[in-house]
């Protein structure tokens, strides 16, 4: 049995669910590995793997190959074994139907902003087009939002290769794919380093597909043969070598550095990343503690409609995951509100949250003993001043431990923002840790800042609440 | 001096199906320290809450020095309002406000419900707790404070907004015979400066000492038993 590692989200023409037969996987990547299989005389087993966690579930033995569009580069060569390369593709820019003759490279997109897949060559190329051209680059989890971004005009432009571009523009109208190459790449399988020789078998299977016209049919029967495979196929089977891009400056890539260089190279970036966490959370626990106190008071103080038009709010966020709510914010709301996404990853985390805070502040209202509304009623204070000067006060306090819990919480959950191409830490860490091969001095830097940013908010919250609990007679 | 500070009139009050109050009959003039005794759940403590406003009753009135509540209505806010000024009350737990410090307890309301400048609030806070012998205990918060302690600045509290009526729910309830006779003295004192006050109590021996005058609460009314210090 041979083992591969794809991801059908990725869709067709790679991998994706049989229409027809939704447990079983259809793409030119599934024929590739029963042509493989075939090969050493097994049969393929598809085993489901998120698209950029493909390579360390090789490394670590899951499956014996990954290949779902995979691509040849510097820091895949670097850490795994990996294949010849079996497709050959180009990076190619898509603008807006109007902008076709406007915007035709990307030294055109000066101040513009440009989409890509998260973790790709593209991204690669956008990042030197960022320091070069001075574009700025926007990140996505997927490959269908980065075009529906573009007609709706999030974006001026989006680089990927050609078999994303045109497989998009085949359902998608209102943009242009720009005949000219930004850069060439392959697709290739990956092994874990120690598979060397179980790769080095596959790559004959490969280069005999390529010379009996297997690969061919293929790719003919799946639409993405054109005339770079010819060439592609002729000059593996010649023995030439084939660099993995063509059109990147791959010198600078951190997967060829030290780990000490690399590390070097990226700290400023994830430094940078810590601020945009550090910020977004701060905004997003400030709204969600007004709108939290907001509709506690509600719903201890509203009237029946008030108080289950609040619980209603209240039940339908905790009742629905957090992604899903960022993305209908984001993507779903588009049509009628296009909120960038820094303030839609605000909104989003902050109206999650606030539905959680006004649960803690409703119980600490509740909490506190009606005796003392009632002293202070007696008093002659109005209900509003029983509230503000003697009910919120005590009730704050309370709530301070569970509050700062939330927002250490809410400081990590910021992380799920990365889905609306908000680069913040963690998204920073997985680009640096796909780029150089490792999780290991990534995954460490990225801990390291995510203490230095929590553990002052424990240590302050341990003290307000000593300074609220010690006798100070 | 001696005009009628409270009038009650068959006052009736029920919760769910059980009659609290059935017809309470309460006079108390200028000056008087009334006790108010009876068994446990006889309604003691609920006829002080409906005299402060705090328990709706169904029929009878209510007169606080001119302030009049009906029976069976909510209390209108103006009406409501006037009240707080006319009574005050000493919770059996004193109620004090727990964020706060025994001076700021003290001047919360005059400043925030009734607009006295805080520095004026505070001369008059001091006096007050200076007055019941705590004045060293100002800014102490209420869980530093010993019982008594909190007793005397709960008082100075519901004093600070001068009400000529001070109602008092069990206020010896936690105290030793030598502070009971502490406080005793103090209502007293309250007596000359023309207060008049309500306790409520189970103390025999307290209100025979210190009351001017003892009613009894049995069956949701009040049996009168004349008395005097």
């Amino acid at each position: 049995m041979l083992r591969w590692a794809g991801d059908p989200e990725g869709g067709a023409p790679f991998v994706e669910a049989d229409p027809s037969q939704p447990d079983r996987v259809v793409g030119f990547d599934v024929e590739v590995a029963a042509l493989l299989a075939g090969g050493l005389g097994r049969t393929a087993r598809f085993l489901n793997v998120e698209f950029r966690s493909i390579d360390q579930a090789i490394a670590r033995g899951d499956a014996d190959i990954g290949m779902s569009g995979i691509e040849d580069t510097p820091a895949r060569r670097a850490t795994l074994a990996v294949t010849v390369p079996y497709y050959e593709f180009r990076e190619v820019l898509s603008v807006r139907d109007a902008d076709r003759s406007r915007f035709r490279s990307l030294a055109d997109l000066r101040g513009r902003i440009v989409g890509t897949l998260g973790d790709t060559i593209a991204y690669e190329i956008l990042l030197n087009a960022q320091r070069e051209h001075g574009v700025r680059v926007v990140s996505y989890d997927d490959d269908v939002h980065p075009y529906s971004d573009l007609v709706i005009g999030r974006v001026d432009a989006v680089l990927l290769d050609n078999v994303l571009a045109e497989r998009r523009h085949r359902t998608v109208r209102g943009f242009t794919i720009q005949p000219q190459t930004v850069a060439i790449g392959h697709y290739v399988g990956v092994l874990a380093p120690e598979n060397a020789a179980l790769r080095d078998s596959l790559n004959q299977i490969l280069l005999g597909g390529m010379r009996d016209g297997t690969l061919e049919r293929i790719f003919r029967k799946w639409a993405v043969w054109n005339d770079d495979q010819p060439q592609l196929h002729a000059r593996l089977l010649a023995g030439e070598p084939v660099p993995a891009v063509v059109g990147l400056d791959s010198s600078a890539s951190v997967a060829t550095m030290s780990r000490w260089d690399a590390a070097t190279r990226y700290f400023p970036s994830l430094i940078r990343a810590s601020a945009v966490t550090i910020v977004l959370s701060c905004l997003s626990m400030g709204l969600a503690v007004a709108i939290g106190v907001a509709i506690a008071t509600g719903r201890v103080y509203g009237g029946r409609l008030a108080r289950a038009t609040l619980t209603a709010y209240v039940e339908l966020i905790r009742g629905t995951p957090i992604l899903l709510q960022l993305f209908v914010l984001y993507y779903g709301l588009a049509a009628a509100v296009r909120l960038p996404a820094f303030v839609a990853a605000l909104l989003g985390l902050a109206l999650n949250y606030a539905a959680y805070e006004s649960e803690i502040y409703r119980s600490a209202l509740e909490a506190i003993p009606v005796g003392q509304l009632e002293a202070a009623r007696t008093l002659g204070l109005s209900e509003r001043q029983v509230l503000a000067l003697v009910r919120a006060p005590q009730a704050f306090r309370l709530a301070l431990a569970p509050m700062t819990n939330d927002f250490v919480a809410l400081l990590k959950d910021s992380s799920l923002v990365s889905v609306l191409t908000v680069v913040e830490l963690t998204k920073q860490t997985q680009i640096f840790a796909t780029n150089l091969g490792s999780w290991v001095i990534p995954g460490s830097l990225c801990a390291a800042l995510y203490l230095v940013m929590s553990l002052p908010l424990a240590v302050l919250a341990r003290r307000l609440e000593q300074r609220w609990r010690t006798p100070q007679g | 001096m001696t005009g009628t500070v409270l009038d009650v009139t068959d006052l009736r009050l029920q919760r769910g199906s059980r009659q609290i109050l059935a017809g309470v009959r309460l006079d108390v003039r200028r000056s008087e320290l009334v006790a108010i005794m009876g068994p446990s759940g006889s309604g003691k403590t609920t006829i002080l809450r409906a005299i402060a406003g705090l328990e709706r009753f169904q029929a009878g009135h209510i007169t606080v020095d001119g302030v009049a509540l009906e029976g069976g209505a909510d209390i209108p806010r103006p009406t409501l309002r006037e009240l707080r000024r006319k009574v005050g009350m000493v919770f059996q737990f004193h109620c004090l406000f727990e964020h706060l410090s025994a001076l700021d307890n003290v001047c919360l309301a005059p400043v925030h419900a009734y607009g006295v400048t805080p520095a004026d609030a505070r001369g008059r806070a001091l006096e007050l707790l200076a007055g019941f012998g705590v004045e060293h205990r100002a800014a102490a918060l209420p869980r530093q404070l010993s019982g008594g302690e909190a007793q005397r600045v709960a008082i100075a509290r519901a004093l600070a907004v001068d009400p000529p009526l001070l109602l008092m729910d069990e206020p010896t309830a936690s105290l030793d015979p030598e502070r009971r006779a502490e406080l005793g003295a103090l209502l007293h004192d309250l007596l000359r400066q023309h207060r008049t006050l309500i306790v409520s109590t189970h103390d025999e021996d307290f209100a025979h000492d210190w009351a001017t005058r003892i009613v009894r609460l049995r069956d949701g009314v009040i049996v009168p038993e004349t008395r005097s210090a």
